[in-house]
């Protein structure tokens, strides 16, 4: 195949993944539409024990069921308690089938960003500009909520995943699509892989922290609204108790932060040496990635802190995010000639 | 400031360490001699919430760096600016908005930062060093009261369970004591380590930093190809060292720029992007020392003993002869022209301090203008550059005579005319004489005062030479700390028991578990271990775990 035809199929590979994205997204629906039928509690039953047997369980098993206690008494039996059964297991096929799309929009997306890299002469790791940093992010949200769907049992993360990673890829090309074109000089060197690596992986897990953060707070919201007596049918209620939500955004943004760490402090100070001559320039693009940085150091603190854990920690997580997704865009439409790293 | 969960070490750990990691007591300092006021102040300093506070304060601090210029950063966007904000800047300057990363307030933020980070790593070091020689702590009387307890019968002595337990919980690394009918074990002490470790090593980036930035230089220089350098300060364009920087320290090397090559992309989005640029240099490290040949370009620097040399960007230096009006030679040579934009529209001057006119009158003259690679005309736009490369290369400049300022005693830029004391020289009509040449053209000067000739065309580099000499102590540093980091957030500290006892004459063991950090899964670690030991072998133990633990009692 010629490079040109690499960069159709890429192309394509984008709005087919798109497509399936789409259909998962509608699937994940249909299971939650299905599953308001039941009250939260049968649902959710399965879901916390393997949660809670994953880790710390004294504590996730006691908020879960404490959570979800409530409903259980409060709500009345169905009408047709026979129906629930086979609602169930509607349900379930829909939440299987999505997960199976999933997994299909995931491999076509790959094949989308691998196809970009080899549609550039020569060909080269598909980082050279937005679009395709936007593309591989998109790629490893998707790809890791499938990599740690069963760790953690992200069935409830199902929809905000392929809700997010559709909006993000239109936007990516409506608005980020630029023609492959070669590397500039600046970003030939093996540092590109590194730094961009662990930065794309550092930005798909703080992601997927937080979504978890966001939902936390909403339940955290809905539950001191008194959400769970007014009767447990819906998503909220079928979200993972509070501890669970936030161990979940914990351990990806735990992970996630070292991973940041290297690429920001690390690896880009060791390239800007090399290509610019100085490993910290106070570039615009450096001045946020520092911020971002100081920004979850002090997350993580604050969830070792009295009175910080929980939501206040969960906001500290969301502004850090917010601080990232701004580097990651906002930088480049503000600053864009201000910036060395206006490429990015 | 701690990675780890508060109340998982409260008690354990009780004493100094403890103190800073709770929050300050929100009492209001009641009239405190200094002493206590002092030390009310210090425990505030070194609580966790100022800490989150400071590393707050501290990220929003570093906001207006991105948005205003740095001077230190851009200096030609920052000066850009402030003469486009005249009303602005006076106060931005008092408020340090142009240095942001060197201001009292940024500074302030981050020393506060610091001091409260050793207030808070003393006592925890001090702490960790007794709690490391200790021996893992004694089993808790009634282990079946734990969240994680396991506990089953078995026919084996007593003694060689405990002796077998020591041994398995060896191979899961665990530290272990025998005491009297009982083991206890201890695992992942090294999370608190790497948790210190990773503070110390934040002190160690930032002397590294400041050591670095008091050591070191940075000089940029711009070479014309084909012409040399040699390391030394007079030969430098800017020059900025640390206080503690020594001149006579300058690595003695000489260089010269042999050639210089740039593609540029010629169709599609990035046409007119500068790709695949190289100068070739000739270095040789000392005087004596052999010469050498290599070639530097964006991402591979030369180093020469320390110092490392940069190409950093590159432009045109039109080859312009000026003769005088007697007809001799006043000024020839490359003349370096600084790019302007994307097209490398360049702007350059020519000072001609000993021209003598036709009349024999002694008149310097001044040329100011610019240079277009690939020139173009319209009458919209006047001359431009259609393209970066050199395909059609032409200089506009104006021509002044008068005094060029050089014997003032007062240095200036060899890159800017002072026209103060010059003015224009006019044609008949009055209107000032515009030096209009193609590559090879001449051009006679109006009042018998000359020609100037564009005879050749030379591109140039800009390099920078810089040395910062405590790189490797910062590199360490961050390296150290990113090590610490993984063991503060992925080792999980874990004590676990093992008790037994005669029971009906079989041997009753109890194991029970307790987790320090969030997350581990001390189920699969307890249930592995009652395994090992025997528990489920004998259909006619009693294998009881979790809450199920009163069955035991009853049975007893």
């Amino acid at each position: 195949m010629s490079h040109d035809q690499f960069e159709v199929l890429s192309n394509q590979a984008v709005a087919a993944c798109a497509v399936v994205y789409f259909l998962a997204l509608l699937t994940h629906l249909a299971q939650w539409a299905v599953e308001r039928k039941v009250p939260a509690t049968e649902a959710a039953a399965g879901v916390p024990e393997r949660v809670g047997s994953g880790a710390g369980s004294g504590v996730a098993a006691g908020v879960g069921s404490g959570a979800n206690a409530p409903v259980a008494t409060a709500s009345a039996p169905p009408a047709s308690y026979d129906d629930s059964g086979d609602v169930e297991e509607r349900a379930d096929r829909f939440g299987r089938i999505g997960v199976a799309l999933t997994i299909v929009a995931v491999a076509v997306h790959f094949v989308a960003v691998v196809a970009r890299g080899l549609a550039a002469d020569p060909v080269r790791v598909p980082w050279g500009n937005m679009y395709e940093f936007t593309l591989t992010g998109t790629f490893v949200v998707a790809a890791g909520y499938l990599l740690l769907y069963r760790k953690f049992s992200l069935s409830w993360l199902a929809p905000v995943v392929t809700g997010f990673v559709l909006v993000t890829l239109m936007a990516d090309v409506l608005l980020l699509y630029s023609p492959v074109s070669p590397l500039r000089d600046a970003l030939q060197s093996p540092w590109l892989i590194i730094h961009v690596v662990a930065a794309i992986i550092a930005t798909g897990a703080f992601t997927i922290g937080g979504m978890a953060s966001v939902l936390y707070l909403v339940k955290e919201r809905w539950l001191a609204k008194g959400g769970a007596q007014r009767g447990g049918h819906g998503y909220l209620a079928r979200l993972p108790g509070l501890a669970a939500l936030d161990r979940v955004a914990y351990r990806t943004q735990a992970f996630a932060f070292p991973v940041w760490t290297f690429a920001a402090l690390i690896a880009g100070p060791i390239w800007a040496k090399h290509a610019w001559g100085s490993y910290w320039g106070w570039d615009p693009k450096e001045v946020w990635a520092f911020i971002t940085w100081v920004v979850y150091a002090a997350y993580l603190h604050a969830r070792a802190t009295a009175g910080w854990r929980g939501r206040a920690a969960a906001i500290v997580a969301l502004v850090g995010l917010a601080t990232l997704w701004f580097n990651f865009i906002g930088i480049n439409f503000f600053f864009g000639s201000g910036s060395m790293h206006s490429y990015a | 400031m701690s990675l780890d969960k508060l109340d998982q070490r409260a008690e354990a750990e009780p004493g100094a360490g403890e103190r800073h990691r709770q929050d300050a007591p929100a009492t209001p300092p009641p009239a405190l001699s200094p002493r206590e006021l002092g030390r009310w102040a210090w425990r505030q300093l070194t609580s966790m919430r100022i800490a989150l506070i400071l590393l707050f304060l501290l990220a929003l601090a570093a906001v207006p760096g991105s948005v205003v210029p740095q001077e230190s950063v851009d200096p030609n966007r920052a000066s850009q600016w402030q003469s486009q904000h005249p009303d602005l800047t006076p106060i931005y300057q008092k408020l340090g908005l142009f240095h942001v990363y060197q201001s009292v307030w940024f500074s302030a933020i981050y020393i506060l930062l610091m001091i409260s980070l050793v207030g808070c790593i003393l006592p925890r070091t001090r702490v960790y060093w007794q709690g490391l020689r200790a021996r893992p702590p004694r089993a808790p009387r009634h282990l079946e009261r734990l969240p994680e307890h396991r506990s089953f019968l078995t026919d084996e002595a007593p003694d060689s369970v405990l002796t077998r337990a020591r041994a398995l919980l060896r191979r899961r690394r665990f530290r272990s004591v025998a005491d009297d009918g009982a083991v206890a074990a201890e695992r992942g002490k090294l999370r608190e380590a790497g948790n210190l470790v990773f503070h110390v090593s934040v002190l160690l980036v930032l002397a590294g930093v400041a050591i670095g930035s008091m050591l070191g230089f940075k000089g940029g220089v711009i070479v014309v190809t084909g012409h040399g350098f040699s390391n030394s300060l007079s030969q430098y364009d800017d020059f900025t060292s640390g206080s503690l920087f020594n001149p006579d320290n300058l690595a003695p090397f000489s260089f010269k720029v042999t050639d210089f090559h740039v593609k540029f992309i010629r169709s599609g989005r990035d046409a007119g992007e500068a790709h695949k640029f190289s100068a070739g240099i000739a270095y040789q490290a000392s005087p004596t020392a052999p010469t050498r040949h290599t070639r530097i370009s964006v991402n591979h620097p030369l180093s020469i003993d320390g110092t490392d040399v940069y190409l950093i960007s590159h432009g045109y230096a039109p080859h312009i002869t000026v003769r005088d009006g007697q007809g001799h030679v006043a000024y020839s040579g490359p003349v370096v022209f600084l790019p302007e934009n994307p097209t490398f529209r360049s702007f350059g001057v020519v000072k001609v301090p000993d021209a003598v006119a036709a009349d024999g009158k002694r008149e310097q003259l001044g040329l100011e203008g610019e240079f277009y690679p690939t020139y173009a005309f319209t009458m919209r736009t006047g001359p431009f550059s259609v393209f970066p490369d050199a395909k059609n290369p032409a200089i506009s400049m104006l021509a002044y005579r008068g005094d060029l300022g050089l014997d003032s005693g007062v240095p200036q830029s060899v890159y800017t005319l002072d026209t103060k004391h010059m003015r224009p020289i006019r044609k008949a009509d009055g209107r000032p004489e515009r030096v209009d040449l193609m590559l090879g053209q001449s051009r006679k000067l109006p009042d018998g005062l000359g020609t100037v000739t564009f005879d050749g065309l030379s591109r140039f580099v800009k390099l920078q030479v810089s040395s910062s000499p405590a790189d490797w102590l910062a590199l360490l540093g961050v390296s150290l700390a990113l090590l610490g980091l993984l063991g503060s957030l992925f080792i999980r500290p874990r004590r676990v028991w093992v008790k037994v006892r005669r029971e009906g004459g079989r041997t009753l063991v109890e194991v029970a578990g307790l987790d320090r950090s969030a997350g581990g899964d001390l189920a699969g670690e307890l249930d592995a271990l009652a395994t090992g030991l025997g528990a489920g072998s004998d259909d006619t133990a009693a294998a009881t775990a979790g809450a199920s633990a009163p069955e035991v009692e009853d049975r007893a």
